[in-house]
């Protein structure tokens, strides 16, 4: 039987030993046990259900406990149109999902609105949170769910321990009025 | 009476409330239609509902449009009424200026009026006179404008990705690429 490992992050090595920053020993540790929270509205949602089923299996990412509360989160993945009446609603989950915390737009909703360019729904989620992935489609395939999901992974990996103190990180949050 | 024809219908609105009635015609479906006066509103709809022939006891929705060509009548409302036991429905209309949107309420008549008047006011800006809660139900509650009256633009302004020169209104695509 064949068992993918994580791959071990950049150190030095001995018998009984292994040496590495704590940034990337806390990057290898979060990147691979990221907890989702969908915030699913519409079709991307369906494809996501699709993402997490048998056939694309996000499990083996170390994802497979989906968390509905936004407190145990880690990601949250938006996927669907979200109406401006929505709009707060998002944000406050957002602000309820502890540090560190990571956002995913799926779909062209999420990321700008997509073919809804009317009065009633929000241009992109990015207008009331930050994101760090858009994942483009109408809707998706999982595999390219999964691609973002990836990416995601990959930004988990390699942020230093210290980017959410960082006075960027602080501005970034200033600017959506959030924290 | 399962044989509630249109023509039945009709010499027996002229028959009681002949006054309150400004015209009338069958749709394309074949449902009578019947125009009244907001100030006679209230007085049909009560007849429509009350008379034991008619009986058109439900009201299964109403809905509201903005012809602003049509000068002194802008925003006409349709209420759909059902009779259950016959089977039979009949729509009122009431063409009202769109610089005095007001209109009696129905809450007093059917109850389930509350939410079709708000979404009315909501989305075309008609001031239901007599609604116990007359406010937004479906858009944001800081919304200023009626999004459904022809002279809003349906398009969202906060669009950053489209080249709005493909899709029918000015923009500012060209100052964007500067």
């Amino acid at each position: 039987m064949s068992i993918n490992a994580a791959e071990m992050p950049e150190g030095f090595g001995g018998e009984g030993f292994y040496a590495t920053s704590m940034s990337k020993a806390i990057g290898l540790a979060r990147a691979n046990s990221i907890w989702p929270l969908p915030f699913a509205t519409s079709c991307c949602g369906i494809e996501f259900m699709a993402t997490m089923g048998a056939n694309y299996d996000l499990a083996r990412f170390g994802m497979e406990r989906l968390s509905f509360s936004p407190r145990q989160a880690d990601l949250l993945m938006v996927m669907g149109t979200i109406a401006k009446k929505m709009g707060p609603i998002l944000k406050q989950v957002y602000t309820q999902m502890a540090e560190p915390k990571w956002v995913i737009a799926v779909g062209a909703c999420a990321s700008s609105g997509g073919i809804f360019d009317t009065y009633s729904v929000l241009q992109g989620i990015d207008k009331v949170i930050p994101v760090d992935v858009y994942v483009p489609g109408c809707p998706p395939r999982p595999e390219q769910i999964i691609d973002g999901v990836m990416k995601i992974q990959e930004l988990v990996k390699n942020e230093p321990a210290r980017r959410r103190y960082s006075p960027e990180y602080q501005h970034l949050l200033e600017k959506y009025q959030i924290g | 009476m399962s044989s509630l024809t249109n023509e039945l219908v009709h010499a027996r609105i002229m028959q009681h409330a002949a006054e309150m009635v400004l015209g009338s015609e069958t749709a394309y479906d074949g449902i009578l239609i019947v125009e009244t006066a907001r100030e006679s509103l209230i007085g049909l709809l009560t007849l429509l509902k009350e008379d034991k022939d008619l009986n058109y006891h439900f009201l299964t929705t109403l809905n509201a449009i903005h012809y602003p060509d049509q000068t002194g009548r802008e925003l006409g409302l349709t209420y759909h009424l059902h009779n259950w036991m016959d089977n039979r429905r009949i729509r009122v209309r009431v063409w009202i200026p769109v610089a005095d949107p007001h209109i009696p309420s129905l809450t007093g008549l059917w109850p389930s009026a509350n939410w079709m008047e708000r979404q009315e006011y909501d989305f075309f800006g008609v001031i239901f006179t007599g609604h116990p809660d007359l406010r937004r139900i479906l858009n944001v509650d800081d919304m200023d404008v009626f999004p459904m009256r022809k002279e809003f633009k349906l398009e969202d302004g906060t669009r950053t990705d489209k080249d709005d020169r493909f899709f029918g209104r000015e923009g500012n695509y060209q100052q964007r690429l500067d």
